[in-house]
């Protein structure tokens, strides 16, 4: 009894860890799957380079794997791939948002036209 | 400041960056809002990384490093953000690539790590998340540059394969998947790392050789979805909430193009994958007996210039010989003279989803005038004039009339159904599926032959030196 006890709370911070995660893909994928039916199909290759910038987010992971001082807990090498991967990740970022934007700036409707 | 109060910045920061990369791709329902969403994600991406910095395991002295690497990464990023758009393609393969290598470094270290602080951190979950970020991030590196490599005609376009093929990627993704779980069984048998990383890299280039060009749009949607869900992966590895949001975004953007593309091509994605197309040859050989009827540029310039309705099918033609900028003086040319020009648009029609939309825009033809083809297709009996311009398989009559065609299925825009067909092309040879195109011999069809560019910019100066005479 006392180990059952002494057991449960161990089990559910597992679960109070994971399941919070689990929930969070959940609604956002149902979100996304939403947001981009709606988005327009002349914009599909934007779209892309868009969501390009957009999954470069992993700069965040990167940075907390470079971040912390090198030590004998925390090896240079280590740090060399965060670091690595940050330059990996500000490549997209950079050329993903300005190349969209680049893109968008060509899309104009006949009204914009007329008026230079 | 208090580590609670810096904790809670952060994740505020991390809350305002995931509603702001929702309304970014949100923006993108319509031209007139998209640039919005562009700074959306900008500001997104500046509080998901300012709030990073100030989490309290970044030390300050490794700020110096981080900026450079930011740096280095800009000076890479800033030219390739200026790319032609015909190699835009390449650039989002390449660009995959990238990504797919940010995660599986992050995943490699993150497992190095917890072993090296002696494995308590390396629960099952964490291990399986790991394992899935490793797998996904690299076989998205080495795929990704495989594509971009045939896109880039660096590698041969067309499909590789040999006997057993299918056995030994099986076996590759396989023996990938048995080291993750053993790993998930033992994280100690760290031996079986490098092996995995091995196999998905290796997997990442077996999965994409036996895959041709005109298969590179469903491909590219397919691996942008994979370098989303090695994001959300690393999410569940770090406990991190923003990168599940924007990885589970970007995962299910790449998902729903690449169905798209998949029912735009009547394939299933197992097929994609897997079937190789275009190095199946159906023999087509039984019309090839039947007679063309050719015209010159000028002839076909005064076809269009009676006509009061022309519709363009560009494809992927059009962008390699960078016509489009030709199209819009042709475009010009024939609504001076009050004739309606549409643009018919083939959902894969060129090497990426919405690849011709972009080039037309490049070239300042309104988008009012881009049509979808569901949207077109019922108008083209009233159609007195198409003008095919690179485009091949997407009008293909055989993928409605012969139920032996490899494309047979496939929705295409009718151009069969207008009162006259003119096809730009640059000589008789087969399209991209290797099959004969029965509208290039129907009596209401006119082969232009040569180079779109060339051709159409004939057209174009026919048509402006009639207007002189006149």
């Amino acid at each position: 009894m006392n180990m059952l006890l002494a057991s449960a709370p161990a089990t559910t911070s597992a679960a109070n860890l994971y399941i919070p995660l689990i929930f969070v893909f959940v609604l956002a994928t149902f979100i996304g799957l939403d947001v981009i039916r709606n988005v327009s199909r002349l914009l599909h290759t934007p779209l892309m380079s868009l969501t390009n910038a957009i999954s470069a987010v992993v700069i965040v992971g990167a940075i907390l794997v470079a971040g912390p001082e090198v030590s004998g807990d925390h090896p240079l090498w280590i740090t060399v791939l965060g670091l690595v991967a940050i330059c990996a990740a500000s490549i997209n970022i950079v050329s993903g948002f300005l190349i969209t934007n680049r893109m968008l700036k060509m899309f104009k409707s006949r009204e914009t036209e007329k008026k230079p | 400041m208090s580590p609670e109060l810096r904790d809670l910045i952060v994740q505020l920061c991390y809350l305002v960056a995931s509603v702001l990369f929702v309304f970014s791709l949100k923006w993108m329902n319509s031209p007139q809002s998209a640039r919005r969403g562009v700074m959306a994600g900008v500001w997104a991406m500046v509080l998901g990384v300012g709030g990073t910095l100030a989490n309290p395991a970044v030390a300050v002295s490794s700020l110096p490093w981080i900026a450079l690497a930011v740096m280095v990464g800009g000076i890479v990023g800033v030219p390739l953000s200026k790319v032609p758009l015909t190699a835009v393609p390449q650039r989002t393969a390449l660009s995959h690539a990238f990504g797919g290598l940010a995660a599986g470094l992050v995943g490699t270290a993150k497992y190095y790590l917890w072993l090296h602080e002696g494995g308590e951190m390396l629960t099952g979950f964490r291990v399986f998340a790991i394992t899935a970020e490793v797998i996904l991030g690299f076989l998205t590196f080495t795929g990704s540059l495989m594509a971009a490599g045939k896109l880039q005609e660096f590698l041969p376009g067309r499909p590789i394969t040999y006997r057993g093929q299918l056995i030994v990627n099986f076996l590759t993704l396989g023996g990938a998947i048995a080291c993750a779980v053993a790993l998930i069984i033992n994280p100690q048998w760290s031996f079986l790392f490098p092996v995995l990383v091995i196999l998905a890299l290796a997997f990442g280039v077996m999965l994409i050789i036996p895959i041709g060009g005109a298969d590179m749009p469903t491909v590219i949607a397919l691996l942008n979805s994979y370098a989303g869900l090695s994001a959300v992966a690393m999410g569940f590895v770090l406990d991190n909430k923003l990168l599940i949001i924007a990885g589970a975004l970007d995962g299910s953007s790449g998902l729903i193009l690449s169905i798209i593309m998949c029912k735009a091509m009547n394939r299933s994605f197992s097929n994609v994958l897997f079937g190789a197309f275009g190095s199946v040859q159906e023999s087509g050989g039984e019309d090839s007996g039947k007679t063309v009827k050719s015209a010159n540029p000028a002839e076909a310039a005064e076809i269009m210039e009676q006509a009061d309705t022309v519709v363009i099918v560009p494809g992927y033609g059009m962008a390699v010989a960078q016509a489009q900028h030709r199209v819009r003086e042709l475009y010009d040319q024939l609504t001076k003279r009050g004739i309606s020009v549409k643009f018919a648009i083939h959902p894969v029609a060129g090497r990426m989803p919405g690849h011709m939309n972009v080039l037309l825009a490049e070239a300042d033809i309104p988008y009012d005038d881009l049509i979808e083809m569901d949207e077109i297709n019922p108008e083209m009996p009233q159609v007195d004039v198409v003008l095919v311009l690179g485009a091949n398989d997407v009008v293909n009559p055989a993928a409605k009339n012969n139920p032996k065609s490899p494309i047979h299925g496939m929705p295409i825009i009718e151009a069969d159904r207008a009162k006259t067909v003119l096809a730009v092309k640059r000589s008789m040879k087969p399209g991209f599926a290797g099959i004969d195109n029965e509208l290039y011999t129907l009596d209401k069809t006119l082969m232009v032959f040569g180079d779109a560019k060339a051709v159409v910019g004939e057209m174009a100066k026919t048509l402006s030196g009639d207007s002189g005479i006149h």
